[in-house]
């Protein structure tokens, strides 16, 4: 009988383990999308949807709460700030784990977690015309930054950047889910 | 405690083992490429599940 028994040990100590979906949860908040084994994407939804739950309710206690485990200041931010506004009118399922298949080297389920709202991999035509757009935003925007913090303008920027970081993740995404990869098997 | 009394036979041994067998892995047509994919798993050719992109293949 396996009653009330609950979750996968994912061959680890409790202090490993906890490392282990810390720092996934971290990666998945920061890149929205991640690359890891069935298993451990499975477990990390089951530990970032309550946390982000949290993050709907923006007080000092619930930014610490999360902090505890969130462990990159940036992220939590983000989480307070564009996850929630995207993601909080959902009750609970802020996650999608798609399964990839076996993993050559060690046949291990491979599967992509990726917050639901966040699934910026779209068509390849809609990506080449965006691209070049972006690009020339953000070389326009760095050589303005230093000199331009005034307010007003600080307001139109703020939209720009979100526009462009969100571009610019969609085409990292993949070259980080291979960084990911090569993380996981140093563990 | 308690021993078998006889040694299982080659022919006991076997008929048990009739019923290990290999099943193929269940195979799909993917729905945006039509290339065959394992069913429930994202496409290895085009990257889409469920008519959305998961992630851009490589080439
Ligand atoms: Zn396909």
């Amino acid at each position: 009988m396996r009653h009330r028994v609950k979750g996968r040990k994912l061959s680890r100590t409790a202090s490993h383990r906890l490392a282990t979906l810390r720092s996934l949860s971290t990666a998945l908040l920061k890149h929205k999308k991640i690359k890891t084994t069935v298993a451990k994407a499975k477990e990390t939804r089951t530990f970032v949807e309550p946390l982000i739950t949290k993050a709907k309710d923006d007080s000092v206690a619930a930014r610490r709460h999360v902090a505890r485990h969130i462990k990159d200041k940036e992220v939590v931010k983000e989480l307070f700030g564009e996850i929630v506004e995207k993601i909080g009118d959902r009750a609970g399922g802020y996650t999608r784990v798609v399964k990839l298949g076996s993993r050559p080297g060690d046949g291990a389920d491979m599967a992509i977690l990726e917050l639901v709202d966040f699934n910026s991999v779209t068509d390849k035509k809609v990506k080449t015309e965006a691209e070049p757009k972006a690009e020339k935003t953000t070389k326009a925007k760095k050589s303005e930054q230093p000199k331009a913090k005034v307010k007003e303008e600080d307001v139109v920027e703020a939209e720009v950047i979100e526009e462009t970081k969100e571009e610019t993740k969609a085409e990292e995404s993949v070259s980080e889910e291979t960084t990911e990869d090569k993380k996981e098997e140093k563990k | 405690m308690a021993h078998p009394k006889r040694k299982i036979s080659k022919s006991r041994r076997d008929k048990r083992r009739t019923h290990y067998k290999a099943s193929a892995p269940s195979i799909a047509k993917c729905s945006n490429c039509g290339e065959i994919k394992l069913s429930h798993r994202a496409c290895p050719n085009c990257g889409y599940y469920a008519g959305r992109s998961m992630f851009v293949p490589e080439s």
